[in-house]
């Protein structure tokens, strides 16, 4: 087995499957479930693949097409970058199969290749090398994104989308002059490089100072988060979820690996800066997700919320690296998994209901028993509860906090899961209502609605694997040394 | 093969795979769900007794997973989680008798009978937890599988019940998450040990660990129904009978009292404890909430919350029994931990027979009504005795040792909580007998259904008459091996006191 | 001050004034454009700054970056303008909307 598959370069399949698989349904929009369906199985088989290489050799390179830096482009992928493919191929694999129920007719001929491309664009990004291919693959991401925002046409959609395309314009272009100023002053784009050659200087200050603003724009923390609600509330629900879930990851991922290694040395103060508007994210996004009295709305909020935990963790880390970076990636996967969870959830009762106002949601629970069940297994981690991913994320970081005295984080962190708790229950407490129906319900396939249970209870069993999880992800040691505890 | 660490395993899955399988069950599907739901108590049960068994013969059930790298979760069977868990299995099967029958013909049984049995699985695994993470994780498992029971009914009072059971619990449950992860940091294990692990912890850290302390049982004090957070409680009643005798009896107070005696006795060490100052505030906390449940119960009409009241009061006994620290008042905690449930399930079960039967929810309508339904009457009242501690119930038992114990420890001020609670018990629980028995019935009953010759269905009678055995049982026989004393016994030599 | 340097002083201008742009700016036409300004300014400093000092041919990585920049500048402004239309043609108005939604 390891002989014949061992020597594929699954980082390039990983890349050109998506793509080829978009241009198919593309030009042949009558194969677009099948072409979905196959390219997301093969995804994932390809993330196993590639897997299973790095549980062999370690980090994992592949110069496409013998070229090499600094002409060529570079494929690279440690413990890290599984993580996040491993986690966009399963979210990809739930969103295709809740897809595969939900779109019809022309919105099917559109979703299927722009998800693809999107799919093709995450899994490139997750791969790059250097930092320039980190930007196009992001704008790559950008596009897809906006245009699969813009699909339901209507003006809220719309201007949604058009917001959304401004915004991740801008930060793009942020990103682009960052990019252009560390290679100006260090002759490279190879983040490997650069993370050798970088030293305090007015050049690296300034790069840092737009990639990290356009990089917080587009990871939508707060308050650069005022695009986010209006775009991922107003998308067909498998697109919010595609774009809470994976997309806004990705430019967090951008982030986290730019701090780990190019900007390791310098950024002190920042890291403050960062936790204190993670704290403001947190406390604010939950606030505002209690607030609103659309369900597809609340969830959006609730992404503003849960970004702010992924910066809580840039104070902490001087103290524990290995534990705290690792404690992030493990909330912002479990949050993949609840988030897309969540949207696929509040779609089926929109679907159900033709509407999504929290106030009216009779009787859920017992019409829409399963959709329930995910919205409620999602919720659990959202709110940080054992057993799931999200408790032990938050888990570490509050240990991290109290061995750190961070008595304000803590305090932060304790507050956010309790108003997760009030807004997730708010929505399950009208569910239990005994009104009467009050509609002409719409039927909801079971393939929804067991998508979204799916999804969710990868978020609660990701509980458990945190010792295997934790482990995989320190191929390559992305976050430096693991260190011994006290 | 060791098959012994399957064993705590079983256990859990012998009610969390029927609550799974349940819930995916269609409504009329009748049949196939008593018969999961039966064979799931009955295997619970005799799992159970074969731990039992096997632990006083000093078998080790333990079962381990890891969590984080360095943090593992832990299925323990020690002397104290079986105390708890046998009464758990025995009580769930009762109960499932009684809801089965309760639950006739009405709606979303699967639902009710799904998240029943997760609710149980949550109390198994609270007592099998062999530390304080695990413990956790099915302390806040047990908060959600709760709450839909609570709602069942659907109406604005359950919704505004359930409310407020979650801004209590949840808010609970931050707080012990916080006092688990300080603790964790300062100690770096969270292990239950006999006699606490916290021994030989240095002088510098005693402030942080006042504060863990205080967290740790704020978190647990809100499920024990400690003053001032027993505010859910009484509004909790508005649910279904059977899940207000479980929550009563077993599942949610018990969680938090049995979690008191874990933090006192195995984390901190019951001598260290006192050496820090903690237990005194922790005895009058409970000694208030004693007396305080008793006063609020005297002065109900709803039946179901004057019981309500009246658990707020007698779960506070478990906790003065903890932080009164010697052995014999130890031993009166822990058995009333038991002989409480047994009492306390038997009156609600008698409450829901009053309102399933013939539509009597409060005291004053409950005149003449032992001459109608004479058999649940008469476990009723051998439930009120017990409350009141009126020998042979099982309730003297627990007040005996309370007694001895605070006397043996010197203090002598409980002496008169127990004197007060029981006066004050006596008065609200003696004009209810008194006009069960000796007033005259109404000429016509609120809504009265007729079952032929018995005064009511199998189903609801015999588990209440089951357990007013019980409670009477373990009164009487408390001298014989295995009753809930000696096993109570068997605890405070094993775990808690150096011999 | 040699040329690169001013050319790149000249793109950092550019940057600024299309964001300057873009955020006053509520026609979304001009918002579009002040994009492509910012943009133009980028490429303008990746190319003025590939001559780096004391080499006699520039390095030829900028400038490929700065073509494939072009490439996604062009599509993103595709995509701008066709979304652009099609929100004129649904609200009759090329501008955004506040926050604000009235509910429908």
């Amino acid at each position: 087995m390891v002989g014949v598959f061992g020597d594929i370069p699954w980082a390039v399949v990983l890349i050109l499957l998506p793509l080829t698989g978009g241009m198919i349904c593309f030009l042949w929009p009558g194969m677009a479930k099948l072409a979905g369906a196959v390219t997301a199985i093969a995804v994932s088989l390809s993330v196993a693949g590639l897997g299973c290489q790095l549980l062999a050799h370690g980090v994992y390179h592949h110069a496409v097409g013998g070229w090499g830096a600094p002409l060529g482009i570079d494929l690279t992928a440690d413990g890290l970058s599984l993580l996040m493919l491993a986690t966009t191929a399963l979210v990809g694999l739930g969103i295709t199969v809740y897809s595969l129920a939900y779109f019809h007719g022309e919105d099917m001929v559109r979703f299927w290749p722009l998800w693809l491309f999107l799919l093709a664009a995450l899994n490139a990004l997750f791969l790059a090398a250097d930092i320039f291919n980190l930007y196009v693959t992001l704008e790559l991401i950008g596009l897809a994104a906006v245009a699969l925002a813009a699909m339901p046409g209507g003006r809220d959609a719309l201007s949604g989308a058009m917001r959304y395309l401004l915004t991740t314009l801008l930060g793009s272009l942020a990103y682009l002059f960052g990019v252009a100023l560390l290679y100006h002053g260090f002759g490279s784009a190879d983040i490997a490089i650069l993370a050798v050659r970088v030293e305090s200087s007015a050049v690296v200050w300034a790069a840092l100072g737009l990639m990290g603003a356009g990089l917080l724009l587009k990871t939508a923390l707060f308050p650069l988060h005022f695009w986010l609600p209006p775009a991922h509330a107003s998308a067909p629900a498998p697109v919010s979820a595609l774009l809470s879930a994976l997309v806004v990851k990705a430019s967090f991922y951008i982030l986290l690996r730019l701090w780990l290694t190019i900007f390791n040395s310098l950024a002190g103060e920042v890291d403050e800066l960062f936790g204190l508007l993670g704290a403001a994210a947190i406390i604010w996004g939950s606030i505002q997700a209690l607030r609103q009295p659309r369900l597809k709305l609340l969830v959006a909020y609730s992404t503003v919320a849960q970004i702010g935990y992924l910066f809580i963790a840039f104070p902490l880390a001087a103290g524990a690296a290995a534990s705290v970076w690792g404690a992030t990636a493990y909330l912002a996967i479990s949050h993949a998994l609840a988030k897309a969870a969540m949207f696929l959830a509040a779609g089926n009762l929109l679907h159900f209901g033709g509407h999504d106002r929290i106030i009216d949601m009779d009787r859920v629970v017992q019409r829409l028993p399963l959709t329930a069940g995910a919205f409620a297994l999602a919720g659990v981690s959202i709110m940080g509860l054992p057993p799931s991913g999200g408790f032990i994320g938050k888990w570490l970081l509050l240990e991290a906090a109290v061995i750190q005295g961070r008595w304000d984080l803590a305090a932060v962190m304790i507050l956010g899961g309790l108003l997760a708790a009030a807004y997730v229950f708010k929505v399950l407490g009208y569910a239990f209502t005994a009104a009467s129906v009050s509609h002409e319900p719409q039927f909801v396939s079971a393939r929804m609605e067991w998508s979204a249970l799916l999804l969710a209870s990868g978020a609660i069993l990701l509980g458990f694997l945190a010792p295997s999880v934790l482990s995989l992800v320190d191929i390559g040691s992305p976050f430096g040394i693991m260190e011994v505890r006290p | 093969m060791n098959l012994d660490p399957w064993v705590p395993i079983l256990v859990i899955a012998s009610s969390l795979l029927p609550g799974l399988i349940i819930f995916s069950l269609a409504e009329n599907s009748v049949r196939l769900r008593t018969g999961l739901n039966l064979t799931g108590a009955l295997l619970n049960l005799v799992l159970v007794g074969w731990m039992l068994w096997g632990v006083y013969l000093g078998h080790r059930y333990e079962a381990r997973l890891a969590l984080l790298p360095d943090l593992e979760l832990v299925l323990l069977a020690d002397t104290l989680s079986l105390l708890f868990i046998t009464l758990s299995a025995v009580l769930w099967l009762v109960t499932t008798v009684y809801a089965i029958g309760y639950l006739k013909g009405s709606p979303h049984r699967s639902r009710f009978f799904g998240f029943f049995s997760l609710c149980v699985t949550s109390t198994a695994g609270v007592s099998l937890a062999g530390n304080l993470i695990t413990f956790l994780l099915f302390y806040e498992l047990l908060t959600l599988a709760t709450y839909p029971l609570i709602m069942h009914h659907g109406t604005e009072v359950a919704r505004r019940a359930g409310r407020s059971y979650l801004v209590y619990t949840i808010f609970g449950g931050a707080l012990l998450l916080l006092g688990t992860v300080w603790l964790y940091t300062l100690t770096g294990t969270l292990e239950f040990t006999p006699r606490g692990l916290l021994n030989g912890m240095g002088e510098e850290h005693r402030p942080a660990l006042r504060a863990i302390f205080a967290l740790l049982i704020a978190g647990l004090g809100v499920k024990a129904a400690l003053v001032p957070l027993h505010g859910w409680l009484p509004q909790a009643m508005v649910a279904p009978a059977p899940v207000s005798a479980l929550l009563h009896a077993v599942a949610v107070v018990k969680a938090g009292a049995f979690g008191i005696v874990r933090i006192v006795y195995e984390v901190f060490g019951v001598e260290f404890a006192a050496g820090l100052g903690v237990t005194a505030p922790l005895a009058w906390l409970a000694a208030t909430t004693i007396i305080y449940g008793s006063l609020r119960a005297l002065f109900q009409d709803d039946l179901k919350r004057m019981l309500a009241f009246s658990t707020v009061s007698q779960v506070s006994y478990i906790t003065l029994g903890v932080a009164i620290v010697g052995p014999v008042a130890t031993i009166g905690g822990m058995v009333h931990l038991v002989h409480q449930g047994f009492m306390k399930i038997t009156l609600f079960l008698c409450a829901g027979n009053l309102a399933e039967t013939l539509g009597v929810h409060k005291i004053s309508e409950m005149n003449g009504v032992g001459r109608r339904m004479p058999w649940t009457m008469a476990a009723f009242t051998v439930g009120a005795f017990g409350m009141i501690g009126a020998p042979p119930v099982a309730g003297f038992i627990s007040k005996w040792y309370l007694g001895l114990g605070a006397l043996e420890a010197g203090q002598g001020w409980v002496i008169f909580v127990l004197a007060g609670s029981s006066l004050l018990t006596a008065s609200y629980f003696l004009p209810v007998l008194h006009a069960v028995w000796f007033r005259e019935p109404p000429v016509c009953w609120p809504k009265e259904h007729h079952f032929g010759l018995r005064e009511t269905a199998w189903a609801l009678l015999l588990p209440p008459l089951a357990t007013a055995v019980m409670a009477l049982g373990a009164g009487l026989l408390a001298a014989m091996p295995f009753s809930p004393l000696n096993w109570a016994k068997l605890i405070a030599a094993r775990e808690f006191y150096l011999p | 001050m040699n040329t690169a340097f001013f050319y790149a002083l000249v793109g950092v201008g550019l940057f600024f004034l299309g964001l300057y742009a873009l955020i006053v700016h509520a026609h979304l036409l001009r918002k579009i454009l002040a994009l492509n300004v910012m943009g133009c300014g980028v490429f303008l400093v990746l190319v003025a700054l590939a001559r780096r000092t004391g080499e006699a041919q520039p390095d030829a990585v900028p400038h490929a970056m700065v073509i494939t920049g072009i490439v996604v500048a062009f599509s993103a402004t595709a995509l701008a303008l066709t979304l652009m239309v099609k929100l004129t043609a649904a609200t009759g108005r090329a501008e955004l909307q506040s926050d604000e939604r009235d509910p429908h």
